[in-house]
């Protein structure tokens, strides 16, 4: 599958991601919206740099500014982890970028719950923070196990637990490819412009 | 897939914008018919075109406004602007500057359209029926009360679509909610929506696409409509939509940006195809009755936490979760959230902030006044709108009852362009999201329809409206 997809000399290189290690850090709450993961006030930035510092913001820090010491990636075993693993539909809400830019940039490289919204999954894959649903069983056992060391195979598409027990995700087969090979995708859309033409000039009616 | 297959509202939608049809190996390429951008979500994608040297494929198909994290106070100069903080009047210039460059039109602060960029697209008649429509901003789902498959997007689409008009997408399953019964005075859309999103869940709409219909929904008008898809993203769905009928028709007539004369009738005509096969199958279906429905609150930290107004905040199965948002909304099983009091209301946003909207709150304030220690704003959904509540003489009802009247804007919805509700305050808001924090550090919010949120300002607690009409 991997010749239509050409590299564009104007796209923007993701580094690709094939093999992710690393204990975990647990957040059970459900639900957890996009407004948690980066409050709108820090939105007023014209960059993707810089937000892992706002973070969950609300939670992360007390209203003296200093860091919570209940909150999970606050404890000190949470040092340098990169898998999340959140309650139930994670990262809904809104459509900012800003949350898959702030979780990166804080170190964060996938997020593991039994549902992750929609535009959150999206915009996630465009970032290179792998999106991975996995069903209750494995979720209570990962819940039940803070900083426990798995490893995410994206060739695969298979999650090692440290007991060598495996278990498969769902991922689009395109995601993946572009994951393993750290494609951007506006390349690929760049390499459809005739077709966009075409399509422009036959249809019946202009918008 | 065999030729006489019936279609759904959105198949139909969908494969007329295939540039080309997805494979299991690789997503569709959808093209987009209408791009909205906003000051938010748009300055890094911007700045990808620029570094790679890319123009704008269609800025005639593009339209800008200024509304998230603009203020609401009148700005005439770059200090008024700063009233959101310098970051946010940089990052206003910065869409001023982007527009410009790129040749895309912007409803900038000299525009009768500026506003609420859900407001303006179908107010400006951008917004129609059978049209793909994407911007960076969830509540995109609103124009899909026109029959318009639209959609919230990231900021990297808003490039691809910026430097190609085009999307990669999924086809999504499809999800009819059917709404059946006649609503009780005082009864609303949002309440409506509420009691949907309450009964389906905040995620019972992921990876779907939601089609409303029912009689329900037949009857209401355009602003109503919108409401109810405006709040589709609440329950997790990609897009909300309903099948354009006469009263979508009646609506956009004569609008600036809809077709006029001859290519009326043919644009008319192509739409009224759009509405749904009988008998098409959808891959999941919910039916609510919306007769003995109350007006809705919601008395948690997500919109799907909603209760009638008359019920007391319910029990639970007693998960970390449910715990945590009735901690934080500082409510307990058990009690009425009536008595419950209230520091500020707050009337606007993309959901509730049409001059429907505005009339319904007027009506109830109208020779009453805020109660003493209430912040009540009132936050119109654009410039026009502002213009029309003042031509009937409802900012004079407004003021009299003592709320503030402001310009438009996103405003209160999401505290980042200077309306913010305070620590701890409690806030009865026409918008979307009670999400923590979502209109200010530690704000409580109950989600309520602008009846309900102007009966609370009058009495100062969480207020049944139907006492008032």
């Amino acid at each position: 599958m991997r010749t239509h997809v050409v590299t564009s000399d104007t796209s923007i290189p993701m580094k690709p991601i094939k093999i992710l290690t690393s204990n975990t850090v647990i957040l059970p709450s459900t639900d957890i919206d996009t407004d948690q993961i980066i409050p709108a006030r820090f939105l007023t930035t014209t960059t993707r740099e810089g937000l892992g510092k706002h973070l969950f913001s609300e939670w992360r820090y007390l209203k003296d500014g200093s860091d919570n010491p209940d909150f999970a990636l606050n404890a000190p075993a949470a040092k340098g982890s990169e898998i999340l693993v959140a309650g139930n539909n994670f990262g809904c809400g809104s459509s900012r970028e800003h949350a898959p830019w702030a979780l990166l940039d804080f170190g964060i490289k996938a997020v593991i719950s039994t549902e992750i919204a929609d535009i959150f999954r999206s915009n996630s894959l465009k970032n290179g923070l792998l999106p991975i649903v996995v069903g209750p069983s494995v979720h209570d056992w990962l819940l039940d196990n803070p900083g426990a060391s798995i490893s995410i195979d994206v060739e695969t598409s298979k999650i090692t637990l440290p007991n060598n027990e495996q278990c498969t995700y769902p991922i689009d087969s395109f995601a993946r490819h572009c994951l393993l090979e750290g494609i951007d995708q506006l390349g690929f859309l760049q390499n459809h412009i005739t077709d966009i033409e075409k399509f422009e000039e036959k249809r019946s009616w202009k918008p | 897939m065999s030729n006489t297959k019936r279609r759904t509202l959105y198949e139909k939608v969908w494969s007329d914008h295939l540039v080309v049809d997805e494979s299991r190996d690789t997503p569709a390429i959808l093209y987009i018919d209408l791009h909205l951008i906003h000051e938010v979500t748009t300055p890094q994608a911007f700045s990808v075109l620029r570094s790679l040297e890319l123009p704008v494929r269609r800025p005639d198909l593009t339209l800008g406004t200024l509304d998230h994290s603009t203020p609401t106070l009148p700005v005439r100069t770059f200090k008024d602007l700063q009233i959101a903080g310098n970051d946010a009047a940089n990052q206003v210039r910065k869409m001023q500057q982007n527009c410009q460059e790129f040749g895309v039109e912007l409803h900038d602060f000299d525009s009768i359209h500026r506003g609420i960029v859900h407001v303006i697209g179908p107010e400006l008649g951008a917004t129609q029926p059978g049209k793909t429509i994407v911007c960076g901003d969830s509540h995109t789902s609103t124009h899909g009360a026109f029959g318009a498959l639209a959609f919230g997007i990231g900021t990297t689409e808003v490039g691809h679509v910026l430097a190609t008009q085009c999307l990669l997408q999924r086809k999504a399953r499809t999800f009819a909610v059917e709404i059946s019964g006649q609503l009780a005075h005082g009864v609303t859309a949002k309440d409506v929506v509420l009691a949907i999103i309450g009964k389906i869940g905040v995620d019972g709409g992921t990876g779907h696409v939601i089609e409303f219909c029912g009689d329900t929904i037949r009857s209401m008008g355009m602003e109503s409509r919108m409401t109810v898809c405006n709040m589709s993203i609440e329950a997790g769905a990609r897009a909300g939509m309903i099948a354009p009928d006469t009263t979508t028709f009646e609506y956009l007539k004569g609008r600036d940006n809809a077709p006029q004369g001859a290519a009326w009738k043919r644009a008319v005509n192509r739409w009224q195809a759009l509405a749904s096969d009988t008998d098409a199958a959808y891959d999941k279906t919910v039916s609510l009755s919306a007769s003995d429905l109350a007006p809705m609150v919601t008395f948690g930290t997500n919109p799907g936490m909603v209760v009638p107004i008359d019920a007391d905040v319910p029990h639970h199965d007693g998960s970390t979760s449910y715990k945590k948002a009735l901690d934080y909304m500082q409510l307990e099983s058990g009690k009425p959230l009536s008595q419950s009091p209230v520091d500020v209301v707050f009337v606007g946003s993309c959901t509730n902030s049409r001059l429907t909207d505005l009339q319904e709150a007027a009506n109830i304030l109208e020779g009453r006044k805020v109660a003493d220690g209430v912040r009540m704003l009132v936050v119109p959904g654009s410039q026009q709108i502002k213009n029309d509540a003042e031509a009937l003489g409802l900012h004079k009802i407004f003021t009299a009852a003592g709320a503030e009247w402001r310009e438009s804007g996103c405003s209160m919805c999401l505290g980042m362009n200077g309306d913010t509700v305070g620590q701890g305050q409690l806030s009865v808001s026409t918008s979307n999201r009670n999400f923590e924090g979502r209109q200010g550090v530690g704000a409580r919010t109950v989600l309520a329809s602008p009846m309900t949120a102007a009966a609370s300002a009058i009495e100062g607690r969480v207020a049944d409206p139907r006492r008032y009409l």
